[in-house]
């Protein structure tokens, strides 16, 4: 027994084939884990850049041409290379198998798979920023994306290639949560993260294939010349616009769907409370990945298209907020009676309520067509998806990196240091994007590099603070990494925040090669604090 | 209220902004006890049932729904959105169905310029002029790639397509200068393709209008080169101080009249008034080194006179410096 416990996926097998060859669900999540942190981390280095370049009105730090191609690579790293494939590929690999008390996903090859060709896709666009770069914005609008003299195709051909990678994890996953479960394990028992990686995982392999389509098509009528989008061939652009947001208004709900899992996961283990409305939240969640593929029009209420479109997707835009919105009461609501700590998880989750409230609130300004007119393509749309995507998303991925951080690596980080670093990011965040709601209002348009003078202030503050956004960001991840130092391993039987789901009560902190030593047995709901006592239990 | 909008937005000038301001106030107002209820009720729960330290861990209540409150962050929100949904919509309507009576102007976009076309004949760069306490119906379109046609104090913007025409319309209140803005990324010169809306009197509109290209005459070619340069955006992109932009700068062409300038596919041409004439009408055929072939062409821009002029105002540059 004794000899077993020392025995856990990261130890073993060991070398560096054993690692590039594994088809352990938990070495791939770390590996997706670690390559989408290096791209969160060249992407952050380009808005730090584009802040730089916008502290002050002029071109002073760069050309046009350059800032082009910075926003552009900015918006398209981040998404495609780091919110997309993070948290489903990263924290769903790692946990999923383990929350349903699995051995692994269901397809382990497949899985392996997907990692590569989201390797290969991240080679496409490294390639794209080595020569030259592309200056097109991540929404490749045509005709100026068919025209323009910029490495269009090898970055397009990029999202294409990860593509593939999204639809398989997400097939995976399906799969794996169909078939994979324990004996007892009912769909009304499963952990909230689960849900949410199955709404996501059908978006997934509903949508990607429409953007994949969508390259592709941009890619032959650039080297072929046939005419799909290029009113001079004979095509329509606003066709190229309902193609591209068909699929990415669902892709939203990608990268937000997987956050409302981790925070559903962390406010009830730090609360050491019963989650607050399960069937609503686990409901809503698969409600909002349906009725997202019905919204994506609100994208294009400047494009001319009809009056009675403009009516209906207005109108179905707000049947999106509403279930969000219960959420959201659901989660505070969640508190309600428990045993709060203010841990580094609990902290980004709070932060997460804050920002992602904003975010989404500003959705319904944003929802009016009216109002909408006056602040399409302002920095009030920029403010509000940061809100969305950074205050959202990452808060929240941040947040579950933090809570199952000591699960998977077996160490603790430093406790103080992270919860100054979450203060940090939140008031920086606060900082660098509540401005540009101003900006948006006064008229400032956004993919600008340079603005006029009565601008200058707001943008100058946006700029000081996306520094402290950027620092305490980078040093929350340091201080994970410098956990990773010798003699620092935690007991393995350690469940430091007292959670109830089978990762914390059926197996060892970092979990065994196989998982569980033998199979589970499902002796409670993942949330039954009213029932269980579990103390947590931190020894080094 | 009249402070907190003029220092949240641009000034109120078109027929609707009051009224979309209202509808942002609305939903701000609405935002703001929502956010309350969300951020507060967080911070009273998290503080209230907060775990101290030697607390001993417990079983916790079990209630986890209440169906009255559920209903009530149900309704509430509902009946807000509502709300915020029909007022968006009857403003819309307001801001597409143009009045009959309204001016027509023709605006196109091109990288990187406004060129505006008045129902009397007459044409302006980058500066649209237009009478007060008028519907004025803007019809949209663009030459090139997309580009996106925005007046802040308006409250209104439209995308401007290469292959059909948008439309959109507005009254102004008030006799001022305004910034037309472009909104839709259309490459290395987007954040420069600005542009002036000029709201004067009717009486001044139609004396403006009647008088558009007619005084050009009788004025000294590089005089009328001087005001082409930035009636016609040639500032976009060609500076006179010799520094570059995205095009070569005018003081620097002009320094080396008679001389040799290289291309990119390593020919070269004497700088002469034919060379200028060409790389103002074919801007694609020979690009000088160092610089990218954006530039479209003024080919019925420009009448020959007008070209003589720019060539002059060139041309005077080089004098202009040496003294």
């Amino acid at each position: 027994m004794a000899e077993n416990q020392k025995q856990n996926y990261l130890t073993h097998p060991k070398g560096i084939m054993s690692w590039l060859l594994t088809l352990d669900h938990k070495r791939i999540g770390l590996m997706y884990l670690f390559g989408g942190i290096a791209f969160f981390f060249l992407g952050g280095v380009l808005a730090l850049g584009m802040r730089l370049e916008l502290a002050a009105p002029g071109n002073d730090f760069v050309s046009n041409e350059t800032y082009n191609n910075m926003y552009t690579l900015h918006g398209a790293i981040m998404i495609f290379l780091f919110i997309i494939p993070a948290i489903p590929g990263a924290l769903g690999n790692i946990l999923l198998p383990l929350m349903l008390g699995a051995k692994d996903v269901a397809f382990p090859r497949l899985n392996l798979a997907s990692f590569y060709i989201y390797t290969v896709g991240a080679l496409f666009v490294m390639y794209t920023i080595i020569s030259g770069g592309v200056d097109t914005g991540w929404t490749f609008y045509t005709p100026y994306s068919t025209t323009s003299t910029s490495n269009v195709i090898p970055m397009t051909m990029g999202i294409f290639v990860i593509g593939f990678s999204s639809i398989l994890t997400g097939l995976n996953f399906i799969a794996t949560i169909h078939k994979m479960r324990i004996p007892g394990l009912t769909w009304y028992k499963l952990p909230l993260f689960v849900w949410a990686l199955y709404g996501t995982s059908l978006v997934q392999i509903t949508a990607t294939p429409v953007i994949a389509i969508t390259m592709v098509l941009l890619i032959l009528e650039r080297l072929l010349g046939i005419g799909i989008f290029d009113p001079a061939l004979g095509g329509d652009p606003v066709l190229y616009q309902h193609f591209f947001w068909f699929y990415s208004h669902p892709a939203v709900y990608i990268m937000i769907l997987p956050a409302f899992g981790i925070i559903s996961e962390i406010i009830p283990v730090h609360s050491r409370k019963k989650v607050w409305g399960y069937k609503f939240i686990a409901f809503s969640t698969l409600s909002i990945a349906f009725i997202g593929f019905l919204v994506w029009g609100h994208h294009m209420f400047t494009s001319g298209q009809s009056v009675f479109s403009q009516i209906v997707f207005s109108f179905i835009t707000y049947f999106v907020g509403i279930p969000t919105g219960v959420k959201i009461f659901s989660w505070m609501l969640t508190m309600y009676k428990g045993q709060v700590s203010f841990t580094p998880p609990m902290l980004y989750a709070l932060s997460f309520l804050f920002l992602f409230t904003i975010g989404g609130l500003t959705g319904i300004f944003l929802g009016a067509v009216a109002l909408d007119i006056h602040l399409h393509d302002t920095y009030f749309v920029v403010a509000h998806f940061h809100y969305v995507m950074q205050g959202g998303t990452i808060i929240a991925f941040l947040g579950g990196l933090h809570h199952w951080w000591p699960k998977s690596m077996g160490t603790m980080y430093n406790q103080t240091v992270a919860n100054i670093c979450c203060l940090g990011v939140f008031l920086g965040f606060n900082g660098t994007f509540f401005p540009q709601f101003l900006l948006g209002l006064r008229g400032m348009p956004r993919r600008y590099a340079t603005y006029d003078q009565q601008y200058a202030e707001l943008h100058n503050y946006s700029s000081f603070w996306s520094g402290i956004l950027g620092l305490s960001i980078f040093i929350a991840i340091m201080n994970l990494m410098w956990s990773l130092r010798k003699n620092n391993k935690l007991d393995p039987g350690s469940n430091p925040w007292g959670g109830m789901t089978l990762e914390w009560t059926h197996t060892t902190s970092p979990p065994h090669p196989h998982n569980f030593e033998e199979e589970p047995v499902l002796e409670h709901g993942p949330y039954d604090y009213d029932k269980v006592i579990v103390e947590p239990t931190f020894k080094k | 209220m009249d402070r907190l909008t003029e220092y949240l937005f641009p000034k109120q000038v078109s027929t609707f902004a009051a009224d979309i301001d209202n509808l942002f106030y609305f939903i701000f107002y609405s935002s703001i006890v929502l956010f309350s209820i969300v951020v507060l009720g967080m911070m009273y729960l998290a503080i209230k049932y907060r775990f101290k330290k030697g607390d001993e861990v417990k079983l916790t209540s079990s209630k986890d729904h209440s169906n009255f409150l559920e209903f009530l962050f149900f309704i509430i929100p509902l009946i807000l959105v509502s709300i915020t949904f029909v007022w968006g919509i009857k403003s819309y309507l307001q801001m597409i169905i143009v009045p009959d009576d309204a001016i027509e102007i023709k605006v196109t976009g091109q990288s990187w310029f406004w060129t505006f076309d008045y129902p009397d004949g007459g044409t302006t760069l980058n500066e649209l002029v237009v009478p007060s306490n008028t519907p004025i119906k803007i019809i949209l379109s663009s030459k090139d790639v997309l580009h996106s046609f925005f007046i802040p104090v308006m409250r209104t913007k439209m995308d401007c397509l290469p292959n059909r025409y948008n439309v959109m319309w507005f009254d102004a209140q008030e006799e001022g200068v305004y910034d037309i803005l472009c909104t839709e990324y259309c490459g290395t010169g987007h954040s420069q393709m600005g542009a002036k809306v000029i709201v004067m009197k009717p009486a001044q509109y139609e004396a403006y209008v009647a008088e558009l290209g007619s005084d050009d005459e009788n004025i000294p070619l590089d005089e009328l080169g001087a005001k082409l340069y930035t009636k016609k955006a040639c500032n976009t992109c060609h500076t006179l101080d010799g520094s570059a932009l995205v095009g070569p700068s005018y003081l620097q062409t002009s320094q080396m009249w008679g001389q040799e300038r290289v291309f990119d596919d390593g020919t070269s041409t004497v700088i002469d008034n034919n060379y200028i004439r060409s790389s103002i009408l074919e801007p694609q055929t020979q690009i000088v080194a160092g610089y990218q072939g954006v530039m479209p062409t003024y080919q019925g821009l420009l009448n020959d006179r007008e070209l003589d002029a720019l060539i002059a105002f060139l041309k005077s540059l080089q004098e202009d410096s040496q003294i």
